[in-house]
């Protein structure tokens, strides 16, 4: 089944994916390195339910890492 | 105000414990702003904290850094408390929190909650219904606050068994602006506390100490010191020498001035 091109964003810079992509897909195309973790439409999402998670068409992903804080 | 806990077991005392977790100094220090990961690095074994803050940020070119930093914690080795730095609103601050736990594997939070970006004063109207939310999740929230009696007592009501009230803005270095309101929280408020924010010299940290605030985390008062390993050091003293004032019960200020050398016996000493 062709389900098009989505677009979505990733860390607000926009890719287009494959409709049937999941969050697995857009980590690897945006080359995110461990450790990191994911939210979806500020929704987070376990590490777990990567390769499950289905973008649609307008997602915004955020994919985030360790940085020093106060 | 009577010290909570026994003078004699001071050198015990430089630990807190906090929801039930014993930690084994009173200070927390911030990870950011150092001139260097080694300064940083030593700057943490000389004063030795009970948890360092890190954070989150989106995953960019600089791979490598997010990299050695990660390496560093842990190689540090010290308890990590991440922050939600920079959220705006629940839901924000939610996901945050869930991603750092993830990542740094751990249940404590230092909920930021930003109400204001120019002074970096928490969303003190939605902090309390956040900071429940966590809560619910299973996280064990220190949240940074104002000094606003109320409001800390509501975070308490709603589960936080440790508040971090700010001495001043994040960053300003100003020391505690309002004594009053600090010394009247710890006064009313029976959980740990620890002043977090505006601390700049080892004599602010040691001022809230001796009023019997339980430890301060501080970062920018070290990481932008000339020398941020020495000042690291005099901030560690300072909160010891400020709990070990606490414990031992100060003297009441007198209005008349009192020798301290017996008068009795005093040479040369006759009445005119």
């Amino acid at each position: 089944m062709n389900l098009g091109i989505i677009k979505v964003k990733i860390n607000q810079t926009e890719f287009e994916l494959q409709g049937n992509s999941t969050l697995e897909d857009a980590a690897k195309i945006y080359g995110a390195t461990p450790p990191f973790a994911a939210a979806v439409n500020t929704e987070f999402v376990p590490r777990s339910d990567y390769k499950e998670k289905r973008l649609k068409n307008g997602d915004e992903i955020e994919l985030i890492s360790p940085i020093t804080g106060g | 105000m009577n010290p909570s806990h026994n003078p004699s077991n001071e050198s015990k005392d430089s630990e807190i414990t906090l929801y039930g977790e014993t930690f084994k100094s009173r200070l927390l220090l911030g990870t950011s702003r150092y001139p260097s990961p080694e300064v940083l690095a030593k700057a943490v074994e000389v004063s030795n904290p009970g948890m360092l803050t890190a954070s989150l940020r989106r995953q960019s070119s600089d791979k490598e850094s997010s990299k050695s930093f990660w390496e560093l914690l842990q190689k540090l080795n010290v308890p990590i408390l991440p922050n939600t730095a920079g959220c705006h609103s629940k839901e924000e601050v939610i996901a945050t929190a869930q991603m750092a736990r993830e990542i740094f594997e751990t249940n404590w939070i230092k909920l930021e909650l930003i109400g204001d970006d120019y002074t970096l004063q928490p969303d003190t109207v939605n902090l309390v219904s956040t900071a429940q939310a966590l809560i619910a999740l299973g996280f064990k929230v220190l949240p940074y606050t104002t000094d606003d009696l109320v409001l800390c007592q509501k975070l308490v009501d709603v589960g936080c068994q440790a508040v971090m009230p700010w001495a001043a803005p994040i960053g300003t270095g100003k020391g505690p602006i309002n004594p009053y309101a600090l010394e009247t929280l710890r006064e009313r408020i029976k959980v740990p506390m620890i002043i977090d924010a505006g601390l700049g010299l080892p004599s602010h940290a040691c001022r809230v100490m001796e009023w019997g605030y339980d430890g301060v985390l501080l970062n920018t008062a070290v990481a932008l010191a000339q020398d941020p390993v020495s000042m690291a050091r005099a901030f560690q003293n300072a909160v010891n020498a400020g709990r070990g004032a606490y414990l031992s019960g100060a003297m009441q200020p007198q209005e008349n001035a009192q020798p301290s050398t017996p008068v009795l016996g005093t040479p040369f000493w006759h009445h005119t």
